[in-house]
């Protein structure tokens, strides 16, 4: 698989995660949700930014509780629920927030 | 499911053989069955949380990290040999500063590392209803 973004080729594997988590940008954030008819709202991008500063601090996509917790923390309570963030990602909030923000599945999702 | 305490004792440095990252991916895999879920580390595996290590050399992934993140997933009991470390001239300052956030403390960290003689050791894998060993 591959998303055109830009005129630049990026490489997905079979689930639609980037090969190389180095050919991240916002752009190919909104184009992986725009392929899943998604358009990427300011709560997204508070997850999105959120998983990547922890995959750059802990070298790990985080379990969807561990994110439940950690949304909870910083961004207050009313968001740290499953609700709340499966209303944003209703494919799963690790495996499709994960995606879009270019980090692997997390350890542990099957 | 009914909470059973799992044990991975962590015997190899980090690096050389492929068991410290295995180990640490099943720990954070069980974690989220919501175990009893403790980590011992002894002879060469406590290399595996010593600080500053660099990668670079080698050519793999630096996974030292990700020890960081076990508190967030829930897990707080590192148990770590007196023994272990002295027969390879290291202390407890040379390990990473490895803590868990209490929520019901307004989120204070607390050191997640217990020391343990060899002795207490044996006791704690004693209770221990499932035990791996890597």
């Amino acid at each position: 698989m591959a998303l055109e973004v830009d005129g630049q080729t990026i490489e997905l594997d079979e689930e639609g995660y980037l090969v190389d988590l180095s050919s991240w940008t916002p752009e190919v954030a909104k184009a992986l949700a725009a392929g899943e008819d998604v358009e990427l709202t300011d709560e997204h991008w508070d997850i999105i930014n959120f998983l990547r500063e922890y995959y750059d601090e802990y070298q790990i996509a985080p379990a969807v509780r561990v994110l439940t917790k950690a949304v909870g923390k910083r961004l207050g309570k009313d968001k740290g629920n499953s609700k709340y963030l499966y209303s944003l990602f209703p494919y799963g909030p690790g495996k499709q927030a994960c995606k879009y923000a270019g980090l692997p599945k997390p350890t542990g999702c099957v | 499911m009914a909470t059973k305490k799992f044990m991975f004792v962590n015997r190899k440095s980090p690096y050389g053989t492929v068991y410290a990252l295995e180990s640490l991916e099943v720990v954070l895999i069980s974690a989220a069955f919501e175990q009893d879920v403790s980590l011992a580390f002894l002879d060469d595996g406590v290399y595996q949380i010593t600080k500053g290590q660099n990668t670079d050399g080698i050519g793999q992934k630096n996974f030292s990290s990700t020890y960081k993140a076990l508190g967030d997933y829930e897990i707080k009991k590192l148990y770590v040999e007196k023994e272990s470390l002295e027969e390879r001239g290291l202390t407890p300052d040379d390990l990473m500063d490895l803590v868990w956030e209490d929520e019901d403390d307004d989120w204070a960290e607390k050191p997640s590392i217990i020391l343990v003689n060899r002795a207490e050791m044996a006791d704690a894998m004693a209770e221990q209803e499932v035990t791996l060993s890597f």
